[in-house]
């Protein structure tokens, strides 16, 4: 290793975008990192994508304007990529490839992990159980997040995701229980303006001083965004499973990091799958998505909400439908609850959390989450096909028990769902959605049992209503 | 003999060898310093290539490969029950004591544990001819009762026989008089099926306890069935409910390529559940195999393929096994990628022009058999499919629907309705309706069918009427009309939908089943006198004996027939028209 570390190999015979073909470089390991040196001694870094006896494909992680074939040269790095980790990465900043950017000095690494992380073993995870209010009430209600659940936001271009994101790390706690709580942010291909955004938003609650952020932005280079949710994860496993911190992971925009994989697939000419995304786009995002857990005899946990942008907001487009398909349900935004100026614009229809029932009930919540959760979606969409129906015929067609539904659709999104910035314990939300449904008629509220509705129908009714 | 050669390219999951002439397809190897296990899928020259089973980061050029000689095999034999897997099945509590909570790479553990010792009874004497598959005797594994198989390609007369006593699986319990060894497991070849006597028709219903798959959609022992749907319809949900309360000895669940955490919620409830047919534990007849989504794509590949192996060799016991595949999708993505490294011509969507025959030579392997001992066994086999983007077009739904005879189409429009299971009852259907209709009018009552195609009538026409509401509102129809759409509402919500979480309605029998439809059509039957007879249809919701309709799916199944017999009772003078 020491000697091969120190040799130098100068046979380039081919440069196309983010790749670089090495001649007689067999010695290098599947999945090496080089680092490759132009004739003015810029160096840049990169891996190992392909080796053969006769070519060693590599892939840089930045620029190759100024490489050329006959002196550029390349060294190994390490066998495979890593981070070094330490406690002390809390409160710091880093570029998507884990140099610190926030002017300090470099963390004095505890350990160096390789990055692409080994799969927890199923038999080793435990059960998420453990309720996160997040304090908006479509969620924690409707979508109850777990420790250890990995729950997407589903965006749309202009929707507020970033603003979701930024309340749930703000707000984010489990009651009761004062353990130490991290945030890891990674944002892949972000523009400055979101930058400043997260970083402002991090630095005026103090969500900074609990928070690692690694942020690769859009003039990066699209190689780097492949590295940097990587580096993300590295560091909050290592933070929960070494040092037992609570950690949620942020990742955002995955599109972002999706576009990047085609890009790096079509310059390796591989065969494109859907859409020109590359066929193992599933396992790479699992890759991701699946270091998310509880394991069994660790104290921390991961938790993860990526964020991602729906072209032309189609939930079918591979991006969406691929993470749907991994991640334990999904946090839907919709566009006509924005346009009404309703936030946060959350739609529970589409919206699921596959975990949910785990978390909730006696003893986590309340006894009445399950009956009010699924009442709630039940008269909701019942209201919504009322409006659709309304549209047609009008509104006398309606029976008058038809019209409660339809104001109750009203109100829910009205009094439920625009919450804005507020922060609601989940006794708050609970009983919100009482006083929205106890505008039905004792009979229409199936979900319920008697015994429910006997101690909350009526619930926060003046509170809500009084004013009006 | 070993044959060994060199690597001379890694891309991703697929290694080149060099110097490998003269081994075979299929065969495993070991790669590397750090013994990778792959398998050789395809042979040029002096060159393999392999997919590997492992990560292959820091592997060179140069380091050596070797063949083992042998084609990727499972073991056969007591210890599976209640065991968990990954894809090539290396027992994962074992994996877990070796490298903790992450997997690690070169790990090398028996399928089988070699200390645990089984009671063994014999079943055969000295001097006894037996062939292929014939039983040599009997060990208890939970309440089940394992039996030891003579290897299907081998036979002879034995010439000792191990007494009745506790042996581990690797003492030899008999010897056949040409010196043959035999052991309490052997392997068995997972690309290749088992060998039967005779495939035989299905005649009977694969019971799954969910009544909209049972009356509607009934699957046959030994059948297969497709569950395509996109994401959030419940697939998972579905597969686990039949897992626990279909009506198969053992269950091999194959997690293939899906969540980590699905698995766990697996290991965590099925021990804890219990087995309606034989009140032990649901987990002591399953066995688990789980290839999670980030663990190596080709021994994802290898996942199905090891399952089906398993759910075989307990067939060959005569048992009745279920294979719940979730997904097939992630197989054929597996199969995609690697072809891709490859190099290989791409058919549609990037997937391997093989797609379809491996797919079909796959669900063939299931079917009700009479096995080499002449007992009848069979293997169901009931596939999850993801369709990319929800599209049912797209070639894994495709080629699957061409097998397979259910179709089972989740409906994401009805989950999000909160109607489970979602189930679309207008997509879906079943092959097996026209075989199994003499078996039900049979066992369960001779109008059975009358009474479910009375039923299968009413939804039509309900949905036909449905289409009008929402054209010109509800008020355009007529009483009668409006009786149906009634009656309709009753069948999907109180028949088609189940509670899973219930602990009553999480599973319904036959015969329970079949007195909800007697109930809610007998209704429908006086309820259209009574609108005849001039009654209103909010006459006929507001009578008490609708909601005695509405409640019975959460009626326990040793107070149904009491329950029914009532509301049968009171349905004859219920409806009376006000004079």
């Amino acid at each position: 290793m020491s000697n091969l570390l120190k040799k130098e190999y100068s046979e380039v015979s081919y440069i196309s975008g983010p790749l670089l073909f090495l001649e007689n470089a067999p010695d290098l390991a599947y999945n090496a990192i080089v680092r490759i040196k132009d004739a003015k001694g810029r160096e840049r870094g990169g891996q190992v994508i392909d080796v053969s006896d006769k070519i060693t494909m590599l892939q840089l992680f930045e620029e190759p304007s100024g490489l050329d074939l006959s002196t550029t040269t390349v060294n190994l790095v390490e066998d495979v990529a890593r981070l070094g980790v330490s406690k002390d990465m809390i409160g710091r900043r880093f570029n998507g490839i884990g140099e610190p950017i926030d002017s300090l000095p470099a963390v004095v690494a505890e350990k160096r992990l390789p990055i692409g992380g080994a799969p927890i073993n199923p038999v080793a995870r435990e059960m998420p159980e453990e309720f996160i209010q997040t304090g908006i009430s479509t969620i924690d209600t409707l979508l109850t997040l777990v420790r250890g659940q990995k729950l997407p936001i589903f965006s749309g271009a202009g929707l507020p995701a970033n603003e979701v994101a930024a309340q749930i790390a703000r707000q984010a706690k489990v009651i009761g229980e004062d353990t130490e709580f991290a945030v890891v942010f990674a944002a892949m291909g972000v523009t400055q303006r979101e930058l400043t955004y997260f970083t402002q938003e991090f630095e005026r609650t103090g969500a900074l001083a609990r928070s690692v952020l690694f942020l690769n932005k859009a003039n990066d280079p699209a190689v780097e965004r492949l590295l940097t949710p990587r580096m993300a994860l590295t560091a909050a496993e290592y933070l929960a499973f070494e040092h037992g911190y609570h950690v949620l992971v942020i990742l955002t925009d995955m599109t972002n990091y999706a576009e990047a994989l085609r890009e790096i697939g079509g310059a390796r000419e591989e065969i494109p799958g859907r859409r020109g995304y590359p066929g193992y786009m599933y396992t790479d995002l699992a890759s991701l998505y699946e270091r998310a857990g509880v394991v069994e005899g660790l104290p921390g946990s991961v938790t993860q909400i990526p964020i991602l942008t729906m072209p032309d907001d189609d939930v079918t487009h591979p991006i969406p439908d691929l993470t749907g398909y991994i991640t334990e349900g999904q946090v839907y935004l919709e566009r006509s609850l924005h346009t009404q100026g309703i936030y946060p614009p959350i739609n529970p229809g589409p919206s699921l959390s596959r975990l949910m029932n785990n978390g909730i009930g006696k003893g986590k919540t309340r006894e009445d989450h399950k009956g009010i959760s699924d009442q709630l979606q039940a008269a909701y969409a019942n209201g919504l096909d009322l409006r659709r129906l309304v549209a047609i015929t009008g509104e006398d067609a309606l029976s008058a028990n038809d019209r409660l539904y339809l104001s109750f659709a009203d109100d829910f999104e009205k009094y439920f769902i625009n919450q804005g910035n507020a922060d609601r314990g989940i006794d708050e939300s609970l009983d919100t959605a009482w006083a929205i449904l106890s505008k039905l008629p004792k009979s229409e509220l199936t979900r319920l049992s008697r015994d429910q509705i006997d101690k909350y129908y009526g619930a926060k009714m003046d509170e809500l209503w009084g004013s009006r | 003999m070993a044959i060994e050669g060199k690597i001379q390219r890694i891309s991703g999951p697929a290694v080149i060898a060099d110097g490998m002439f003269g081994a075979r397809m299929y065969d495993i190897v070991r790669v590397g310093k750090e013994d990778l296990i792959g398998e050789i899928i395809r042979l040029d020259g002096q060159t393999a290539f392999v997919q590997v089973y492992e990560d292959t980061s820091g592997l060179t050029v140069g380091e050596p490969i070797i063949s083992t000689g042998l084609p990727l095999s499972v073991e056969m034999g007591p210890g599976m029950l209640n065991g968990i897997f990954d894809g090539i099945q290396r027992p994962l509590d074992k994996i877990k004591i070796q490298s903790g909570t992450f997997i690690e790479r070169g790990i090398v553990v028996n399928s089988l544990s070699r200390e645990q010792k089984w009671q063994f009874t014999p079943s055969v004497s000295v001097g006894d001819k037996v062939t292929g598959g014939q039983i040599l005797g009997t060990v208890p594994e939970f309440a089940f009762t394992h039996k030891i198989l003579v290897p299907p390609d081998k036979s002879g007369t034995i010439k000792t026989i191990a007494a009745a006593g506790d042996y581990t699986v690797e003492e030899v319990i008999a010897t056949f008089e040409d010196g043959t060894e035999l052991q309490m497991y052997h392997p068995w070849p997972v690309r290749q099926a088992r060998p039967t006597k005779e495939k035989l028709d299905p005649v009977t219903p694969f019971l799954t306890g969910m009544r909209i798959l049972d009356v509607l959609f009934p699957l046959a022992m030994g059948g297969t069935a497709a569950i395509p749907g996109p994401f959030g319809a419940g697939k998972t949900v579905t597969q686990q409910s039949i897992a626990k309360f279909g009506n198969a000895e053992i269950v091999i669940y194959v997690g293939c390529g899906e969540r980590g955490n699905e698995m766990t919620e697996v290991l965590t409830e099925f021990p804890e559940m219990v087995d309606p047919q034989t009140g032990n534990p649901l987990m002591n007849r399953t066995v688990l195999i789980a290839n999670t989504s980030n663990m190596p794509v080709a021994a994802r590949e290898a996942s199905i393929y090891t399952g089906i192996t398993l759910a075989e060799y307990f067939r060959d016991q005569g048992y009745a096994v279920s294979v719940m595949a979730d997904s097939t999708s992630r197989w054929a993505e597996a199969l995609r990628e690697i072809a891709s490294r490859l190099e290989e011509m791409p058919a549609e969507e990037g997937y391997p022009p093989y797609l379809s025959s491996r797919l079909a030579a796959f669900y063939e392997r299931g079917g009700r058999v009479t096995t080499l001992a002449d007992e009848t066994g069979a293997v169901s086999i009931i596939g999850a499919v993801s369709p990319a983007g929800g599209d049912f077009s797209e070639p894994v739904t495709q080629a699957t629907l061409r097998i397979t005879g259910c179709f089972w189409a989740l409906d994401a429009g009805l989950a999000r309705r909160r109607h489970f299971p979602s189930i679309n009852w207008d997509k879906s259907y079943s092959l097996f309706n026209s075989i199994l209709d003499p078996w039900y009018s049979g066992n369960v009552a001779p109008d059975y069918v009358d009474l479910r195609n009375e039923a299968v009538n009413i939804l039509q026409k309900e949905a036909e009427l449905q289409e009008v509401v929402q054209l010109v509102g509800p008020d355009a129809l007529q009483d009668q009309e409006r009786l149906i759409i009634e009656v309709g509402r009753v069948l999907r919500q109180d028949f088609l939908q189940q509670n899973g979480f219930d602990p009553v309605d999480a599973s319904c029998s036959l015969k329970k089943a079949y007195g909800m439809l007697q109930m809610m059509l007998k209704m429908n039957n006086s309820a259209t006198e009574f609108i005849e007879a001039g009654g209103t249809v909010d006459e006929l919701l507001a009578n008490p004996v609708m909601e005695k309709i509405n409640r019975s799916r959460y009626v326990p199944e040793d107070e149904f027939e009491a329950y029914k017999n009532d509301v049968l009772a009171e349905l004859d003078k219920a409806f009376v028209v006000a004079a």
